[in-house]
């Protein structure tokens, strides 16, 4: 189990392969990558700006990383989430749950996620043609979170 | 004589994001008055020094607030030495 915040982008594969060396049990790797769009809510995004609370957010992903170990019978998770400035198309965030079959590994990934969009603390920033826009919490965030309690 | 820094309660407040902006700052110490002893009596202090403290922390706001890196509630209490983070509600993923 793993949590890492970090401006450098991640190598999807090779966390995969690292996971599954040396764990013979591992029958299921189930993983989610989040992107830059280049539109959101009808503007265009040239870029944006990952800010997080050193500290508290490795904390907090531990935590829900603790959550997703204890409701599913899983063998690993990782959470590298990526700070800074990124451009679209460039990765932001993986997650990846290995188990020993499919069903708890994608629920643990989906749990992850939802839980790390309401309660990891990182803001967005983007660069739109308008200048300057924080990205505001949205509701279908909350409701995704709120199924699994 | 030497000031008697033993009786005085001081913490660190942080911001983040937009309020990081709207306060023109990251951190700063607080000597904390008497009267403040939880999240919602040091929120009414920072709410008393008057703009942008006033408008960016007014009720209804969505602000959220956590005390030594764990989310906070309003009877939270706060003390001596404390880390009090002000922000707004998160945007990862």
């Amino acid at each position: 189990m793993a949590v890492r915040v970090q401006s450098g982008d991640f190598d999807v594969g090779a966390e995969m392969a690292a996971m599954r060396h040396g764990n013979p049990k591992i029958g299921a790797i189930a993983s989610f990558v989040g992107v830059v769009r280049d539109l959101n809510e009808g503007t265009d995004v040239a870029e944006m700006t990952l800010e997080h609370y050193p500290g508290m957010t490795e904390k907090a992903l531990e935590k829900i990383v603790g959550e997703a170990k204890a409701r599913w019978d899983i063998y690993d998770a990782l959470v590298v989430h990526r700070v800074g400035t990124l451009k679209p198309t460039d990765q932001i965030v993986l997650v990846v749950v290995a188990s020993a079959h499919r069903g708890e590994a994608f629920q643990a990934c989906e749990f992850l996620m939802d839980y790390l969009k309401t309660r990891a603390p990182f803001w967005k920033k983007e660069k739109t043609p308008d200048g300057g826009r924080w990205v505001d919490a949205r509701k279908v965030d909350d409701a995704a979170a709120d199924r699994w309690s | 004589m030497k000031p008697n820094h033993s009786r005085i309660a001081t913490i660190e407040v942080l911001y983040f994001a937009r309020l990081r902006e709207a306060f023109d700052r990251d951190r700063e110490q607080v000597e904390l008055p008497g009267n403040v002893r939880d999240v919602s009596t040091l929120t009414a202090w920072l709410r008393s020094r008057g703009a942008p403290w006033e408008q960016e922390l007014a009720p209804g706001k969505p602000v959220r607030i956590a005390v030594n890196q764990d989310m906070a509630a309003a009877d939270t209490p706060v003390s001596d030495g404390d880390e009090v983070a002000f922000f707004p509600p998160v945007t990862g993923g």
